[in-house]
């Protein structure tokens, strides 16, 4: 086992070397860089930068050096965790981006489980009344899922609960207690608030586990063993429960591998639309302004979160399977 | 052997596109979804027809008008043969200043069908002014409302549906074009060909794919030209669909390989060519043009989330998210909600895609047992 860990932590490493490199490239693409735009800035102000200061500026950010020089210096940065330093926010980027990724990790996690808890009995209803109403119901509801953009649904659950209830259901607090420290009372609140980014971010997923769970237990279901069972007389709840659900769930860990950009994708945008602090809207904040720093950062944290969360569901299916151990 | 003998001998000689046809003639929502799919393709192709008015054309008159409705009876209740739609009323809230607008029954405006109306350019070759269905010059029709400018928002939606679904189609084609050349390669020649591209399609898959997109898009330089920002944003979506693809294509030459048909075309001494080209590619080319559908309506939404987030196409251009982005707040919502109407036409038309590739795919392998 301990083997194995090893060897999949091993492979991480080139994956985010590669990955890093895309980053970096991405983050020189647009024209223009830092200097320019300070330098803008100060001419704005009235201020003539002399070469000297120029020079200054761009050794202070490395931009002296050739290309891969910068790249070079950025990642060992950022491996040592200085992830350079806001233009637009003034401010290092460190200090503006872990309360955010923490809450981004909250919501996908919130809505994985939710993904889950609504999906695996649906899926198993489906399965054992194939072709019944509820499985043609659930089929229908799974497809408008899938096919409704998550900021759609969103727009449309706060138009809802504008026209219904009278409230706006943005953000993840209250705004009294937005800036409060933590307490019994804000955990409460954001867990009044963390619903609704919950289901439009798990209503997307939910189909194509819906489906997959429903195709899995049909093959299981029409294997000899379950015929016997049957045949022997016993009950059907057992019938379901004791082998086939365990076998075709047991492929689900896997899902956390796939289903963790998705969501990570999602919460960008419905984050954007409900007003959330989480990475989205402040991402896309830092790639209109071209504050390609931060924008990079983020791009780098959420890889990372991806590639840990595929690591996590490989070990996970490898203490269930021990199949893949071996391969 | 007695399953065979109760094969009707027509469909024992059927060639396999036959077969695929009419396994999936079975499927009768999907049936349904790809004749409303031909009907949209049909609609928004001659769009210039089909739209009442040019989709920049601004109704001073109709500034947040909700959409109207088309009446058969008057007010009166009389019945007249051919459908009208009232003129509105403009009232301002004195108290919210909110405009209002009500149906005034002293206008009413008769539809007329194939007549004349708005001069186009059609296609950009030659100008024309036949429409589908107009209304008298002076008069007006905004079947599903304006937006703040007074443009109608039905022919925005039709000439959002040029744009978003044939980004769609483009972007399929480029992703098909990759998917089955590094899927090809990888799984055909094999060796270090193959575990390259294998890590590239992970390293790919593990960056989340729309702040992925939200990087690249951003990077398109605002100085392009619409069309320029058109064309780069298909390639930055297939860029990333691709990866999918070329995994089912490889894994697919890699099983194929070891088929027995594969083997005798090759000791018989066919060419690599013919092996691939004869042989292995018309044995899965239904898969492919399955996977190709199912991934059509994933850029079309990728297309839409971006618009509306103002880094993917952008306005004078006219797409689906384009005009969702208008949509952006719930105040707005609250006070226009026929400014969401074109999301309902992405659902549609994602939900028909969907339908179909789950109808090719029951029907792609026409040898197989029934499902």
């Amino acid at each position: 086992m301990a083997n194995y860990i090893i060897r999949r932590l091993l492979t991480m490493i080139p994956t985010l070397l590669v990955i890093s490199l895309v980053v970096f490239i991405l983050i020189q693409l647009p024209p223009g860089d830092i200097i320019t735009s300070t330098l803008e800035s100060m001419r704005q102000q009235g201020m003539e930068a002399s070469d000297e200061q120029i020079e200054a500026l761009k050794a202070q950010y490395n931009l002296d050096k050739s290309m891969p020089m910068q790249y070079l210096h950025w990642l060992f940065n950022f491996v040592q965790g200085d992830m350079g330093y806001s233009i637009k926010y003034q401010q290092p980027v460190n200090t503006l981006i872990w309360e955010r990724m923490g809450y981004t990790v909250i919501i996908a996690i919130a809505s994985l489980l939710f993904t889950w808890a609504l999906s695996i009995p649906i899926g198993i209803y489906s399965a054992v009344r194939q072709y019944g109403w509820g499985d043609y119901f659930f089929t229908i509801v799974g497809l408008l899922g899938l096919a409704t953009p998550n900021f759609l649904l969103a727009l449309v659950l706060m138009y809802f609960g504008y026209t219904w209830f009278g409230v706006s259901v943005g953000g993840l607090f209250s705004p009294e207690l937005a800036e409060a420290p933590w307490s019994w009372e804000k955990f409460v609140d954001l867990l009044a608030h963390l619903w609704i980014p919950m289901i439009v971010i798990g209503t997307a997923g939910t189909a194509s586990i819906i489906r997959i769970l429903r195709a899995n237990l049909l093959d299981e279901l029409s294997k000899p063993y379950v015929t016997t069972a049957r045949a022997k007389g016993v009950r059907p709840i057992k019938l379901v429960f004791k082998y086939p659900v365990r076998v075709a769930i047991s492929p689900f860990i896997s899902t956390i591998g796939w289903l963790l950009p998705s969501l990570i994708s999602a919460d960008a945008i419905v984050s954007i639309v409900l007003n959330l602090p989480t990475t989205g809207p402040l991402m896309l904040q830092a790639l209109l302004s071209q504050d390609m720093y931060l924008a990079g950062s983020f791009l780098m944290l959420l890889s990372i979160l991806t590639v840990v969360g595929m690591l996590l569901s490989d070990i996970l299916l490898a203490i269930v399977d021990p199949r893949i151990r071996y391969e | 052997m007695s399953e065979a003998a109760a094969i009707p001998a027509e469909l024992a000689e059927a060639s396999s596109a036959r077969l695929t046809w009419l396994r999936f003639k079975r499927h009768r929502l999907a049936l349904w979804a790809a004749g409303f799919l031909l009907v949209s393709y049909i609609v928004v192709g001659l769009c210039e027809f089909f739209a009442p008015y040019d989709p920049n054309w601004r109704n001073p008159r109709a500034i947040f008008a909700p959409p109207q409705e088309i009446h058969f009876f008057d007010h009166e209740g009389n019945f007249h043969l051919r459908p009208f739609v009232y003129g509105y009323e403009l009232n301002i809230n004195p108290e919210t200043w909110v405009r209002e607008y009500t149906e005034d029954p002293s206008r009413r405006y008769p539809l007329k069908f194939f007549s004349v109306g708005q001069e186009y350019e059609f296609w950009n070759l030659f100008n024309a002014n036949l429409h589908l269905v107009t209304v008298e010059d002076g008069q007006y029709m905004h079947l599903f409302g304006t937006d703040a400018l007074g443009r109608d928002i039905f022919s925005r939606v039709i000439y959002g549906g040029r744009v978003s679904m044939s980004l769609g189609l483009i972007g399929v084609v480029l992703t098909l074009f990759l998917g089955i050349l590094f899927g090809g390669l990888a799984g055909y020649l094999g060796g270090w060909v193959d575990s390259l591209v294998q890590r590239a399609i992970e390293v790919i898959q593990s960056i989340p794919t729309l702040p992925l997109w939200m990087a690249m898009s951003a990077a398109l330089p605002p100085h392009w030209s619409p069309i320029g920002i058109y064309f780069g944003l298909t390639v930055i979506l297939s860029f990333i669909m691709w990866t999918g693809l070329a995994r089912e294509v490889r894994g697919r030459f890699l099983a194929m390989r070891k088929e027995d048909f594969v083997v005798a075309a090759r000791l018989l001494g066919a060419s690599q060519m013919r092996i691939i080209f004869k042989h292995m590619l018309p044995s899965f080319t239904s898969h492919i043009i399955t996977i190709a559908t199912l991934a059509i309506p994933g850029m079309i939404l990728a297309e839409t989330a971006l618009s509306f987030l103002g880094i993917g196409l952008r306005p004078p251009v006219v797409s689906w998210g384009v005009l969702l982005q208008q949509a952006q707040n719930y105040q707005v919502i609250v006070l226009t909600p026929w400014l969401l109407i074109p999301g309902l036409f992405v659902i549609l038309v994602v939900i028909a895609f969907n339908l179909v590739g789950d109808g090719m795919r029951d029907a792609a392998d026409p040898y197989g047992g029934r499902h």
